[in-house]
């Protein structure tokens, strides 16, 4: 897939809540292909950075330039959010919801949300309400209505926190297929093995700031930086 | 008590005999309230969930101005419209004063800000829910109504039954501007109002009881067609 959108060149953005500085500012540029990591304690700023570059968060300061006009952006980039939010529908009526936004209609979009499901494992649950599901299949669905438009850019805040193995692992084959097929996604976790496992490129916030990035290799073996070195250690930072 | 023992075997005697007086009464208390919640509906549920997406100069003051309006008086409500479609007022050539759409009027005056303040809080709370999944999923404005009413619409319901409930069972506003004309705007509960006043609590009795038994039939009805216990899961 040959992005329109991308690269997408952050420029000192900051964000601020009630006067307190909460991140940056921050310049990065996300271009290329593959999985972007980002990494970082509680607070660091991971789950704030991924809302302010899909437009979710007001930046106080700075700006982002994608390489499209703003307004075609947004229906080219998806979000998976950490707790999934559903919709009062059925599961194949939640995934097909984007596409009916798009003006597909109805038949079309169940039959692509059902292609979807079945590629995520949800086959058997297209009719159930998806406020029924467990954790691991919400946020199952939650990546098949991300993927389903067929998104350049996903973004995805912690997608396997509180998920078992079992779960974490599908996942994570859904989002390696899904960076295979050409989508550039960018996603935070605190999982240092799961960041071994998909990361192509690794970005580590600590206190608002980039403190470091680069590609996974290096990063994870050998950090330039105590903050990253102390994180991988599993130190406490302060 | 022995009244009301009365009352419901009246009440049964008249509707095993199918009372014409009963049926025409009950019918047109029926069009009435069923006309104003339908009207009001279509007011209040969008502007409730216009409210509660939409951030503006005055919407703090609208929202408690619309919760306020829920306890309007319904004698007043009843005088306003009155003067309104009186000879002398400023509708009085449409010649409406003393017929069932004067009274479906009052009522969606009264019903209106009970609708929007439910469908309001209702939306509100699902608009908490889906705020973050709609900006990304870049839903426009009247997409996003659309989604929050449709998925919303049980929430919803339960606001319009509560305008028919309130409707059904008003009384002071429609004997102003209907005037419990006998054949013409005599509704149920009117014609309780006159029969307690000629001190006839059996008769009057048995319309209340035949007037609940509408209203839970109504209610019944709206919740088996929505199937809102198989939904209950959603």
């Amino acid at each position: 897939m040959v992005s329109t959108i991308l690269p997408l060149t952050v420029e000192n953005i900051a964000l601020r809540r009630r006067g307190r500085r909460i991140l940056g500012p921050i310049s990065w540029q996300l271009g290329g292909t593959g999985i972007t990591v980002l990494m970082g304690p509680n607070g660091s700023g991971k789950t704030s950075f991924l809302r302010a570059m899909h437009g979710l968060e007001r930046i106080s300061d700075g700006r982002l330039h994608w390489s499209a006009p703003i307004d075609q952006t947004r229906a080219r980039q998806s979000f998976v959010f950490q707790t999934p939010i559903l919709m009062r529908r059925s599961v194949v009526d939640c995934i097909a919801y984007p596409l009916l936004l798009d003006g597909v209609s109805r038949r079309i979009a169940r039959d692509r949300a059902a292609e979807a499901a079945t590629q995520v494992g949800l086959a058997a649950m297209l009719d159930q309400p998806a406020q029924l599901l467990s954790g691991g299949e919400k946020q199952k669905l939650a990546l098949a209505r991300a993927l389903v438009r067929g998104p350049e850019l996903l973004f995805l805040d912690e997608p396997c926190a509180n998920l078992d193995g079992r779960s974490t692992s599908d996942i994570e084959k859904i989002l390696l297929a899904a960076r295979d097929a050409g989508t550039r996604i960018v996603m935070s976790t605190h999982n240092l093995g799961q960041a071994r496992r998909l990361a192509d490129d690794v970005l580590f916030l600590y206190v608002g700031q980039l403190v470091e990035f680069g590609p996974a290799s290096r990063v994870l073996q050998t950090p330039a930086t105590p903050e990253m070195t102390a994180f991988i250690k599993g130190d406490l930072l302060p | 008590m022995n009244d009301i023992w009365q009352g419901l075997a009246q009440a049964a005697r008249l509707i095993v005999a199918r009372d014409a007086d009963l049926i025409e009464i009950a019918t047109l208390s029926l069009q009435v309230s069923l006309g104003a919640t339908l009207v009001a509906s279509l007011i209040g549920l969008p502007l409730g969930a216009w409210l509660a997406i939409n951030r503006f100069r005055v919407r703090r003051v609208v929202i408690a101005t619309m919760n306020a309006l829920m306890g309007l008086p319904p004698v007043v409500v009843g005088l306003f419209v009155y003067v309104l479609f009186s000879r002398s007022g400023p509708f009085g050539v449409l010649g409406l004063l003393f017929t069932p759409t004067a009274m479906v009027i009052a009522q969606v005056i009264i019903i209106t800000p009970i609708v929007a303040s439910i469908s309001h809080q209702a939306i509100r709370d699902l608009w908490a829910d889906y705020h973050d999944l709609l900006i990304s999923l870049n839903a426009s404005r009247t997409q996003r109504i659309k989604a929050l009413l449709w998925d919303g619409r049980r929430a919803l319901m339960t606001a319009s039954l509560a305008g028919f409930g309130r409707a059904i069972g008003e009384v002071g506003a429609i004997m102003i501007v209907g005037g419990n004309i006998d054949h013409a705007t005599r509704v149920l509960t009117t014609a309780i109002a006159l029969e307690t006043g000629k001190g006839e609590f059996g008769m009057a009795l048995a319309l209340g009881f035949v007037l609940i038994a509408l209203a839970v039939l109504v209610n019944l009805t709206v919740h088996f067609l929505s199937r809102t216990e198989r939904g209950s899961r959603w």
